[in-house]
């Protein structure tokens, strides 16, 4: 069956935005397709710096076609609805068909459509495609012409089975042509297929498919590299983004100047790679920072990237200079020094300047580090000093480096070490791959800036909504959740109702990668009581246990009818049954056997819970499944004699307060 | 094609270079502006339906660039080389590599690359889409298709080429310290502009008037509307435009506009240069429906 191939040419397509093009423009031509009865065998779609591709295969040559019968008015409605019927299909009203059906006499109407030769539907499924392309930002260049594309459009190259499909676009009208390399290449290529065009476009030096590009830029930057004994620091961010910025990409090697090999790697790295686009190089045995970069160019040149080399070189010693500069002025002033600077910073208008928060982080930081056993005195001061660096020339240029810069000026300052490292780490964990602070002055101030901006944004209604969450709201309680858990801390999370339930959600989503249910969660913080996320995840694992073996699981059984025949009798009688058990009013064996079991256990699940051995405690508690089934087999609880049912329902009542000891059964499902 | 070995061989490469592609050859306009773009010849002849080519040279003053005439590259004072076409010519990027062949800078030996970069004056109320144009890593040109001017849709769409000519020349040169630039075969630029950045950085940071400047911006933007009212004269009241934006520049320089005023400083001079054009597409070079059509 034929092939299809499209491509539509243009002025240099932003990189960022090249990946989703490719996407979208596969996606609206699927549905273009499905929709017009098409079937294919295989679709790809492909985009570098000029060019949005989409090659097809195994498309029939024709549409089917299509008949399709619909049902219109009864014959003895009014004319009006025949009418617009009439006028729905097209059709007179002696092409109608009448048929009887259990409602009556009713019009139908009969379409066919024979199915169109292929290329006629391509002509007009191209045009529309790219009329719908949701390219982020779009401008207009034809006079008179509202059309947009992403930058100027040259050219649409469009064939089916090898020839010309004609439509048009913006003005232009499809060929078979496109061109190479802008400067490896002249001239027009003309193409007919897939197969001829990716190698004609090979042969004019460009490389159609991104991940081919960025292959080649991986593997030569990573044989260069070895040829100087050295090792590039990977960088996939960084690969994509020059994937998408040539298309003949060639990796050369230039040289850092020693004098800026004593600035922090990270300020060098960070500033070849936003303001250049460089790759940075470390030495494999001691992964120290080399004095060695890749630029990725998109020529060939007859010096073999000489003049290239030196010119990146220059630009790279004044971007250097620059970053060299801020660095030697930052630390010609203490971070302390720079505290003054933070009531110049509003952090956020309900929540005031940066010097404030850093009040309250001091503040906060300091108890903290009193409750996990860090120097109280330390957090206090990597907290006072943790947002300084805000105000360096570095952090100012490069906001990344924030905390990375604050531990070099401190460490510069002088300040104690772990200070220095808190002032760095008090950002982690930043991503879910980034590891979270296992120091404790880095746990304590990490937890009170975290604290701060959730219980900040939450007084301020500044809650992430399902849509948004600006502040990273939803990152800064998992970073709470993962230093806690990760470092085992004991931690009472004092915070607002609503905030805990925020914090149980997100919980939800770090345990639920863990195969840890969601429900148990719920369970466990619906006792209201529970906001030390250790203890809380150590019951919801013990409790996971538990309801997986036999006992559990029945004694869940038997929990949750006890639990519905409370409510029922609750709601009728609207009393809650709390009261003692009289051991003189239980008449049956059973209920003497289950109040005796309950009695007897109770102490040794006391004793566990309070222990936090919470697997022991339901062990204790799986031993009263066998009196609890007897239970509900010999005992008709709505006794007839109202003391009986009462006291009967005491004693489900305190079945029910003992399980609850661990999680609120009734929140669990199944 | 050999190099442009001074400032003012690049100048006058480029000036026949885009004299020879048909474009009007204009002067520096003779108002203190921070960039080309504020030049009559971009922001008002960008608007409207007439063809317009024009090529020229325009000093660009950002006061807050000064350094006091200690940093290799910025400058409170430079030069910007600016190119109008309108409407774009399809073949617009070629037409700029032209350029760059012309100066000596050979696309075969270097790598030239358009990378992304939209362009945007919130103070013109003006937005346009482009590339910073790369050569070896360096950015040598802003080239932008314009969108908007003065909160209005640009039809046909213009392509703006702006060449930063002290850096371009650093580049052309091999000189790392812009001082070092040979100006001609006598002087360096630092025998013309070093005493000039000094004395402008001092006057930008420390001496201007700030007073006198917060008055003129008023005065300016009065005059400005009262010329926009009655009679109109869009040319004269886009002066006064281009002065408010100035003192409004060097007051940020002088550090005395806090963060949420300086949002409210720039909504004043673009709602100066809104008017301006509005009131310029109203007069025959602007006429906004077309004359023959």
């Amino acid at each position: 069956m034929p092939d299809m191939l499209l491509e539509l040419f243009s002025e240099e397509i932003p990189a960022r935005m090249q990946a989703q093009a490719a996407k979208d423009l596969e996606r609206l031509t699927v549905g273009a397709l499905t929709e017009r009865g098409f079937m294919f065998e295989g679709i790809k779609a492909f985009a570098g710096p000029r060019r949005l591709t989409l090659a097809i295969t195994g498309l029939p040559p024709e549409q089917k076609d299509v008949r399709e019968e619909l049902k219109g008015p009864r014959t003895d409605a009014p004319q009006a609805a025949l009418d617009g019927f009439l006028k729905k299909t097209g059709l007179t009203k002696e092409q109608l068909k009448v048929e009887t059906t259990p409602k009556g006499e009713v019009y139908m109407a009969v379409i066919e459509r024979k199915g169109r030769a292929t290329p006629l539907v391509l002509a007009e499924i191209i045009p529309e495609v790219m009329g719908k392309l949701p390219w982020p930002k779009s401008m207009r260049w034809k006079p008179g012409n509202p059309v947009r594309w992403v930058r100027p459009l040259h050219s649409i190259l469009a064939t089916f089975d090898g020839e010309v499909v004609p439509c048009e676009f913006a003005g232009i009208q499809s060929g078979n042509t496109t061109r190479g390399h802008r400067f490896l290449s002249s001239g027009n290529i003309t193409v007919h297929r897939f197969e001829d065009y990716e190698a004609a476009l090979k042969k004019a030096h460009v490389v159609l498919d991104a991940a081919e590009r960025a292959e080649i830029i991986s593997n030569d930057l990573k044989q260069k590299a070895f040829a100087l004994g050295l090792e590039p620091i990977e960088d996939i961010g960084l690969l994509n983004e020059v994937s998408g910025l040539a298309e003949w990409p060639v990796v050369l090697i230039g040289t850092i100047q020693d004098e800026f090999m004593d600035v922090p790697a990270e300020i060098l790295q960070t500033s070849m790679r936003t303001h250049q686009k460089y790759f940075s190089l470390r030495d494999p045995k001691t992964g120290k920072m080399a004095n060695r970069f890749a630029l990725v160019a998109n020529m060939l040149t007859k010096d073999c990237g000489k003049e290239i080399v030196a010119g990146n070189e220059r630009v790279l010693r004044a971007r250097l200079s620059d970053a060299k500069f801020f660095w030697d002025e930052d630390r010609k002033h203490s971070l302390d020094s720079r505290i003054e600077k933070l009531k110049g910073i509003v952090f956020h208008a309900k929540l005031g300047t940066q010097f404030e928060r850093v009040e309250r982080i001091e503040k906060l930081a300091g108890e903290i580090a009193a409750k996990i056993g860090a120097d109280v005195t330390k957090a206090k001061r990597a907290a006072r000093l943790a947002k300084a660096d805000l105000t360096t020339g570095v952090v100012g240029e490069f906001p990344e480096l924030q905390g990375v810069m604050g531990r070099y000026y401190a460490q510069h300052d002088k300040e104690d070490s772990a200070v220095a490292d808190a002032v760095r780490d008090h950002y982690k964990p930043v991503g879910p791959s980034d590891a979270v602070p296992s120091e404790k002055v880095s746990i304590a101030v990490a937890l009170a800036d975290k604290l701060d901006a959730l219980t900040g944004f939450f007084a301020a209604g500044e809650k992430p909504t399902g849509s948004g969450d600006p502040f990273a709201l939803r990152r800064a309680a998992l970073g709470i959740i993962r230093i806690l858990l990760e470092n085992k801390l004991r931690f009472a999370l004092k915070v607002s109702d609503d905030l805990l339930t925020f914090f149980a959600d997100r919980l939800k989503v770090a345990l639920k990668e863990k195969g840890v249910r969601h429900d148990l969660i719920d369970a466990v913080f619906g006792l209201g009581h529970e906001d030390d996320l250790v203890r809380l995840v150590a019951r919801v694992e013990a409790l996971q246990a538990f309801l997986k073996s036999d006992d559990g699981a029945n004694l869940l059984a038997g929990y949750k009818r006890a639990a519905n025949i409370l409510k029922a009798e609750e709601k009728k009688d609207n009393k809650t049954f709390t009261s003692e058990v009289l051991e003189s009013k239980l008449v049956e064996p059973a209920e003497q056997v289950l109040f005796a079991a309950l009695k007897a256990h109770r102490e040794h699940i006391d004793l566990a819970l309070k222990k936090e051995d919470f697997s022991a405690a339901m062990r204790d508690m799986s031993q009263l499944r066998h009196p609890v089934d007897t239970f509900f087999d010999d005992v008709k609880v709505n006794a007839d004699d109202k003391a009986v049912r009462e006291n009967r329902l005491n004693l489900l009542a305190s079945l029910r307060a003992t399980l609850h000891q661990v999680a609120d059964f009734s929140r669990i499902e199944g | 094609m050999a190099k442009a070995r001074t400032f003012q061989d690049l100048i006058l490469t480029l000036q026949s270079y885009w004299a020879g592609q048909g474009c009007l050859i204009l002067q520096p306009y003779d108002d203190q502006m921070g960039a080309g773009t504020f030049h009559p010849a971009t922001t008002l002849r960008a608007l409207g339906p007439r063809p317009w080519n024009a090529a020229f040279v325009q000093p660009s003053r950002r006061p807050s660039d000064g350094r006091y005439g200690e940093n290799p590259n910025r400058l409170q004072h430079y030069y910007q080389y600016q190119v109008i076409l309108k409407p774009a010519p399809a073949n617009v990027q070629e037409l700029y590599l032209g350029s760059i062949r012309a100066i000596g800078l050979d696309p075969d030996l270097h790598d030239i690359r358009f990378v992304e970069d939209d362009w945007e004056s919130p103070t013109l109320g003006a937005a346009g889409l482009g590339w910073e144009v790369w050569c070896d890593g360096m950015e040598i040109t802003q080239f932008t298709y314009f969108q908007q001017v003065g909160g209005i849709e640009c039809d046909p769409v213009c392509a703006e080429i702006t060449y930063g000519l002290e850096r371009l020349a650093m580049y052309v040169q091999n000189v790392e310290f812009v001082y070092d630039l040979a100006f001609n075969e006598q002087f360096r630029y630092g025998e013309v502009f070093h005493q000039n950045e000094q004395e402008f950085s001092a006057y930008n940071f420390e001496r201007a008037d700030t007073e006198i400047l917060f008055q003129n911006f008023k005065d300016a933007e009065k005059q400005c509307r009262e010329l926009l009212t009655g009679k109109k004269l869009p040319l004269p009241a886009y002066d006064q435009c281009i002065k408010a934006s100035h003192a409004f520049n060097l007051l940020d320089a002088r550090g005395v506009i806090s963060v949420t005023e300086r949002a409210a400083y720039i909504g004043r001079v673009r709602a100066l240069a809104q008017a301006c054009c509005e009131a310029w597409l109203q007069t025959p070079m602007g006429e906004y429906k077309p004359r023959f059509g």
